[in-house]
């Protein structure tokens, strides 16, 4: 892996609410295929740089490339036809769309997306409620439909944000077996959780972020190694 | 003689049938105003106007281009679409995201000043737009004698909202355009040009009100005031029906017209503020409007 260009590559990023500085400088980097998962206390910017990189938040400085394209000139529904898909901590579903409806929103952005069986054959429960409105569905449906509907996009990267949030542990469990299977398929995913135990289960890398920056980056093998470090900052 | 409640049936129905007709006005122009607010979150003042554009350009396509009715019928929503278009894109699209009121204050405005225009080059008396020879006449319905062409534009209006319902509920722009009302960002970072699709929705709100206009040429007189006359009625149509409500709209449409209509059989002088007192009483009772979903 090392060499090689990553996928994703932010350098320097800041970004603002209003006038609230929320980004100090973040570097990330993102390789083809691999779970990165951003660690930190609530509050220090781990979403923010999600909806940065999206585009979501447009007052932001610095340089996210994806693929050899330069994120921070498109607009905002210019960047998922770079290749990236979003799934939102508030999973965004949308009440008055059916779940075919909100499955079928996002438009096809490349060729290799999953077909309605394939998705279907991962989400048997989203098969038997296609008809039912985006409201009635459970927490752990619409976290399912929320990821699902990405699949269908041909996006190489996922930005997911806390897609444990309020779940029980057998969906947990459910969502950790997804995300592997995407991993197997070669999915690129950049993951905010504040579910330990869950991230180092699924990630390959992890970075570490404070007051807006990232402190420090490791792999999942040096996990024990900064054991001391993640008790200081998460308190785990 | 047949009577209903004491009322001889024949003016019943009649009335009731007068109702539908203007219920048919009330249903296509209310569901304009409902799809734009609904994405654009605008209340559309110059509905009016764009409705008497659409009645005006129709007038000037046939007396200046020898253009009759069929052809305006495709032509006047596609030109008062366009205009709406422009509108959108130069003016409207500036203000998204401030206060709602700069939005309700620039289509106000403009509803003035294209009433205005028309009003010094044309005077307030109507011009007349004659029926198109195929649907000249009437029909004896027994309790009646409806003219073709009033039976035509119910059936017209019919369609007309049926389509838009059915595009609105059952399509993919539709579904575009239901979950834009929702949450327009996550929409757009999903890869749909969603200011694009806010230009086209306030295209076709425009162009609906313009063919409410085309059709209404023949049964009121083409006036620089038709627009401002029945806009009125038409704000009180939405709000009983509920702010953005498509299906809301479209029923409370007829459900109005034909309300106006029984009271004409039965109370006439209060024929004119009915409408407004159906809209305080559910003003009172459901704030959000009949078919609106609580906020």
């Amino acid at each position: 892996m090392a060499g090689a260009a990553p996928l994703l590559s932010v350098r320097g990023l800041n970004a603002w609410y209003g006038e609230s500085h929320a980004l100090h400088g973040v570097d990330i980097d993102v390789h083809r295929g691999e779970t990165v998962t951003l660690l930190g206390r609530n509050g220090v910017g781990k979403t923010t740089t999600l909806r940065a990189i999206m585009g979501l938040i447009r007052k932001r400085t610095g340089e996210i490339a994806f693929d050899g394209q330069d994120l921070m000139r498109l607009p905002l529904h210019r960047t998922a036809y770079a290749g990236i898909g979003f799934v939102p901590e508030e999973r965004g579903i949308f009440a008055s769309l059916t779940v075919d409806e909100n499955l079928n929103l996002p438009p096809v952005v490349a060729k290799g997306g999953m077909s309605t069986e394939e998705i279907f054959g991962l989400f048997p429960n989203l098969k038997e409620r296609r008809n039912s409105q985006g409201i009635k569905l459970s927490g752990g449906e619409q976290q399912m439909l929320a990821i699902a509907r990405m699949l269908r996009t041909g996006v190489t990267m996922l930005l997911l944000d806390e897609p444990t949030e309020g779940l029980a542990p057998v969906i947990v469990q459910h969502i950790g077996e997804l995300l592997m299977t995407l991993k197997a398929r070669g999915m690129t995913v950049l993951l905010v959780e504040q579910n330990f135990r869950f991230a180092s289960r699924v990630a390959d890398r992890f970075y570490l972020m404070e007051h807006g920056k990232v402190v420090s980056g490791f792999p999942v093998g040096e996990l024990s190694a900064h054991m001391d470090e993640l008790h200081d900052v998460l308190g785990v | 003689m047949t009577t209903i409640f004491g009322i001889p049936i024949q003016a019943f129905l009649g009335q009731l049938l007068l109702g539908l007709i203007n219920g048919s006005f009330y249903a296509m122009l209310s569901l304009g105003l409902a799809v734009i607010f609904g994405m654009l979150r605008i209340i559309n003042f110059a509905h009016g106007a764009q409705y008497m554009l659409g009645a005006f350009v129709g007038y000037l396509l046939l007396v200046n281009l020898g253009i009759g009715y069929w052809p305006a019928l495709i032509l006047v929503p596609l030109a008062v679409g366009l205009f709406g278009m422009m509108v959108e894109r130069l003016g409207l699209s500036r203000l998204y995201g401030i206060d709602p009121l700069y939005g309700l204050l620039f289509t106000f405005g403009l509803a003035q000043a294209v009433e205005g225009i028309f009003r010094y080059y044309y005077g307030v008396s109507g011009n007349p737009y004659s029926v198109p020879p195929l649907l000249a006449g009437g029909t004896n319905l027994g309790f009646m004698f409806l003219p073709n062409y009033r039976g035509w534009v119910v059936v017209a209006s019919l369609i007309v909202c049926l389509g838009t319902w059915l595009l609105i509920e059952k399509t993919r722009l539709g579904s575009y355009l239901r979950a834009a009302t929702e949450n327009p960002r996550l929409v757009q970072a999903f890869g749909v040009n969603v200011p694009l699709l806010l230009t086209l929705t306030y295209g076709l709100g425009s162009a609906l009100a313009g063919l409410a206009g085309i059709l209404a040429a023949p049964i009121y007189q083409v006036s620089p005031l038709m627009g401002s006359d029945i806009i009125i009625v038409v704000f009180a149509v939405v709000v009983v029906g509920g702010l953005g409500s498509i299906l809301g709209a479209i029923v409370t449409g007829y459900m109005l017209g034909l309300a106006e209509g029984l009271t004409k059989v039965f109370y006439p002088e209060a024929s004119n503020i009915v409408i407004f007192v159906i809209m305080a009483i559910v003003l009172l009772l459901r704030p959000a409007g009949l078919f609106g979903r609580d906020a």
